[in-house]
């Protein structure tokens, strides 16, 4: 029997907001533990939350990036439960009135767009930090995470295969970038993700029995984690068996997916309004005025790109999915013509250097205008696209600009004719038998010569002169 | 509809509470008689009626994003039982 696999991701998206949703702690990462807390984040009693506008604006935004409707009327929930990292033994979450709801993301996968809906996206607060530490000594906690704003966007189940999981983040992300609400890096916990997995006979309506699998802490470790556990699930059916409804914790060390085996507990959350927080309405003319700070979104720059710019598809979207990327690129088109040639300096030179020190682009030594001065000397022959090479590692290593490495090095490329002739006359001189190799007919000899003449120069030839010359003195 | 020492068991383990068999009992009567009285409401026909979110007619308070630092931050931390190293101490969590 043939299984498909469904699959549905839940995202929560630390929001970069300076204050905390509901108090005005502060969101700074690494601060010492229980450092930025308040009795409001504490959960003391008698304490009043009120709410941050900037994460209200946050959540709208995204909600429109997503496609999503937005709520005009929307409130928070209590959802009860007992945790150590949750001071007030409940969440301030969102229940039946979430900020965002119907939405989608076009995804890309084997040269299709695929919509995944998005079913909804809200807002709710951060939990703290548990730190275990030695055995029998008992945990800590660190309450500073505690009240951070998370977006919650929840997939539908759409998503067929792990592939699919992957393009739905990378998108997912690359909006969220565009928009600069969330750092959303998934080693420090901005950005998590739990994915909801099943599988069913091809073909049939109904949904199997799901497993819920957390603890990824990356992309890739998504794409492996719902792998495994399609392959797993295949196996348990395929064997007689039945899936179980659990929780699953996905070990990146050892590939695997592990049963929670917690006390077989049914949640109940029992959600109910919070009453120290009062609703939001939201007009057209509050949604307009937030939508004015809708950036040009990754797929539509994309589209642009390749209009604008005459470059594939592959390498605008390569550009255009990081934001910052795509404006580096655009601040090179503005000083330089060769919209080709920037496009794989870029993404082959810039992005290997920038990849081996992990530095995002705007950390770049090279700037958009050093780039473009260093392509317009290639452009006009004073350096060979050869050289070029080592002289952005050098400008990358150093952060001068090209004129001054490539004169420091004495790296200019030599076009003079009288200043090849003689080199070349030599070349041709020692290379006897070559030389009539060529002239019998053998076309490789010819690089051979041309060879020579480069290694003689140490590299400073230009190729072009280097070749004419040659054919007029032997051919 | 009957409230039931089921449901009262069942709250109370949600509630992370023990209680006496006396406890037991009174409770399951007195939230028994409280329910009946709240449910004299399913004898009104509320379709039309939005259900409540907030008793307060007040929507749409906010503060703008700004840090305040919090001057008895350190105060209410030490309200803790135990610390350590400026850590909440729980008993061992075992995930
Ligand atoms: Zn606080």
């Amino acid at each position: 029997m043939e299984f498909e696999p469904v699959i549905g991701l839940e995202v929560h998206v630390q929001l970069n907001t300076k204050s905390k949703l509901f108090c005005s702690c502060a969101t700074v990462f690494g601060a010492e533990p229980n450092t930025q807390v308040c009795p409001v984040c504490l959960g003391h009693p008698g304490v009043l939350p009120v709410m941050n506008r900037k994460a209200l604006e946050y959540a709208v935004l995204c909600g429109l990036a997503l496609n999503c409707s937005i709520s005009r009327f929307s409130k928070f929930d209590r959802k009860n439960y007992f945790y150590p990292d949750l001071p007030k033994n409940y969440q301030v979450s969102q229940f039946d009135k979430p900020f965002c709801y119907n939405g989608f993301v076009t995804i890309h996968v084997d040269g299709k767009d695929k919509r995944i809906g998005v079913t909804r996206a809200h807002l709710e607060e951060d939990a703290g930090k548990l730190l275990h530490s030695d055995a029998g000594a008992g945990s800590g906690v660190d309450f500073n995470r505690t009240g951070i704003p998370l977006l919650e966007i929840v997939s539908e189940p759409d998503i067929s295969s792990p592939e699919e999981a992957y393009a739905y983040l990378t998108a997912l992300k690359s909006i969220i970038g565009y928009l600069d609400i969330s750092d959303c890096n998934m080693e420090e916990g901005s950005l998590r993700c739990d994915a909801n997995v099943s599988i069913r006979p091809k073909g049939q309506k109904e949904f199997g029995v799901k497993a819920e699998i957390k603890n990824m802490n990356s992309f890739r470790g998504v794409l492996k984690a719902v792998s495994y556990e399609i392959d797993r699930q295949t196996e348990v059916l395929l064997c007689g068996g039945k899936v179980v409804q659990e929780t699953r914790l996905w070990d990146a060390d050892k590939n695997m997916t592990f049963s929670m085996r917690s006390k077989e507990e049914a949640h109940d959350y029992r959600y109910f309004p919070e009453p120290d927080l009062v609703p939001v309405v939201l007009t057209e003319a509050n949604i307009e005025e937030i939508r004015k700070y809708l950036p040009e979104l990754p797929s539509a720059r994309m589209k642009r790109f390749v209009m604008d710019y005459g470059i594939t598809e592959y390498d605008a979207e390569v550009l255009t999915g990081d934001k910052k990327l795509a404006d580096y690129y655009e601040d090179c088109t503005r000083l330089f013509n060769d919209y080709k040639s920037i496009s794989n300096w870029i993404q082959s030179e810039l992005l290997r250097e920038l990849n081996d020190r992990k530095l995002p682009v705007t950390a770049s030594s090279v700037c958009p205008k050093k780039l473009t001065d260093m392509l317009r000397l290639i452009q006009n022959g004073t350096i060979s696209g050869k050289i070029a090479k080592t002289v952005f590692a050098q400008m990358f290593e150093t952060g001068k600009d090209a004129d001054t490495i490539i004169k420091e090095k004495g790296l200019v490329q030599i076009s003079d004719p009288d200043e090849l002739k003689k080199i070349i006359a030599d070349v041709i001189d020692s290379n006897g038998s070559i030389v009539d190799d060529y002239k019998g007919g053998k076309e490789k000899s010819f690089m051979f010569l041309v060879g020579q003449v480069m290694k003689a120069t140490k590299g400073k030839a230009n190729p072009q002169v280097v070749n004419q010359m040659l054919k007029d003195a032997i051919g | 509809m009957a409230f039931t020492r089921q449901d009262v068991d069942y709250i109370a383990k949600l509630a992370r509470i023990t209680l006496s068999d006396d406890e037991q009992k009174n409770f399951t009567r007195q939230l028994d008689s409280i329910l009946e009285y709240v449910n004299k409401l399913n004898e009104l026909d509320t379709d039309s009626v939005e259900p409540t979110a907030h008793i307060l007619p007040v929507q749409n308070v906010f503060r703008e994003d700004e840090v305040k630092p919090c001057a008895d931050s350190k105060l209410a931390v030490e309200q803790s039982p135990e610390l350590r190293d400026g850590l909440f101490i729980v008993p061992p969590v075992i995930e």
